[in-house]
């Protein structure tokens, strides 16, 4: 068994396509109309083969009130790893991307948690490597 | 509350310490704080009460931005403390030394940490 998705769910599937692809630098792997909605995922481009993040419509009526309180007491959605968060922090912040927590270090990793415009907070981490 | 009995609670001194460091923190944020640099394990829920009590002593207040809520720092109601037993300006050096050694230095959550009975862990 492997893990070869996982979701976030987005309040709007184009928006959150332009925000993961062009903003945040993830590229398109599937984007395959399904009625009202799409199957829309994308993966990093530095494991093209790896991992595809779903983005999924919270069209579903416990999805929004779900989310509202997750942002509301700052908890990420979900989480990317980088190699470098304070130079992911400046690269975003430039693009005008909006950060709830700048890059913080709590010992063995740094992290930072943006806003995906999408109703999601999204932390990014950084492990830092053995002296 | 009282503000005495706010910051009688090691955990609420660790939370006044984190956000002193940093303003504007999500209750996500300072629960990572607090695990990772103080060992403090406590649950969200726990340390939202903690919150609401230094809220209610005026130690915090919160703000909404964007649709995150955010808690400050806020050192006012700590005036009357110095007010009402006022620091003497005549003492020398060394006195001065022992006093800022007056801090929480002990690496162990589960004595340190665990001492207000009125929140759940």
């Amino acid at each position: 068994m492997r893990i070869s998705a996982t979701s976030v769910m987005v309040d709007d599937q184009q928006k959150a396509l332009r925000f993961y692809t062009e903003t945040l630098g993830f590229q398109l792997k599937h984007n395959i109309p399904l009625g009202e909605h799409s199957w829309i995922t994308v993966v990093s481009k530095e494991a093209p083969e790896g991992t595809e993040l779903v983005l999924e419509p919270d069209a579903h009526p416990a999805a929004r009130p779900f989310k509202k309180a997750l942002v509301e007491d700052g908890i990420p959605f979900t989480g990317f790893a980088v190699d470098d968060v304070e130079a992911e922090y400046e690269r975003l912040v430039a693009s005008g991307v909006r950060f709830v927590q700048p890059p913080t270090d709590l010992g063995p990793v740094i992290t930072a948690v943006l806003d995906d415009t999408c109703g999601n907070l999204i932390q990014i981490m950084e492990e830092k490597g053995q002296p | 509350m009282d503000i005495y009995r706010a910051i009688a609670d090691p955990t609420r001194r660790a939370i006044l310490d984190e956000l002193v460091d940093r303003s504007g923190q999500t209750l996500f944020e300072l629960c990572a704080r607090l695990i990772m640099k103080h060992g403090i394990g406590s649950s969200r829920q726990a340390i939202s009460q903690h919150l609401d009590v230094l809220e209610s002593a005026g130690l915090i207040r919160t703000r909404r931005e964007g649709r995150s809520k955010l808690h400050w720092f806020e050192g006012a109601p700590l005036k009357g403390i110095g007010e009402r037993w006022p620091i003497s300006t005549d003492r020398d050096e060394s006195q001065d030394q022992d006093a800022s050694q007056d801090r929480d230095t002990s690496p162990d959550p589960h004595t340190s940490h665990s001492t207000d009975e009125d929140i759940e862990k």
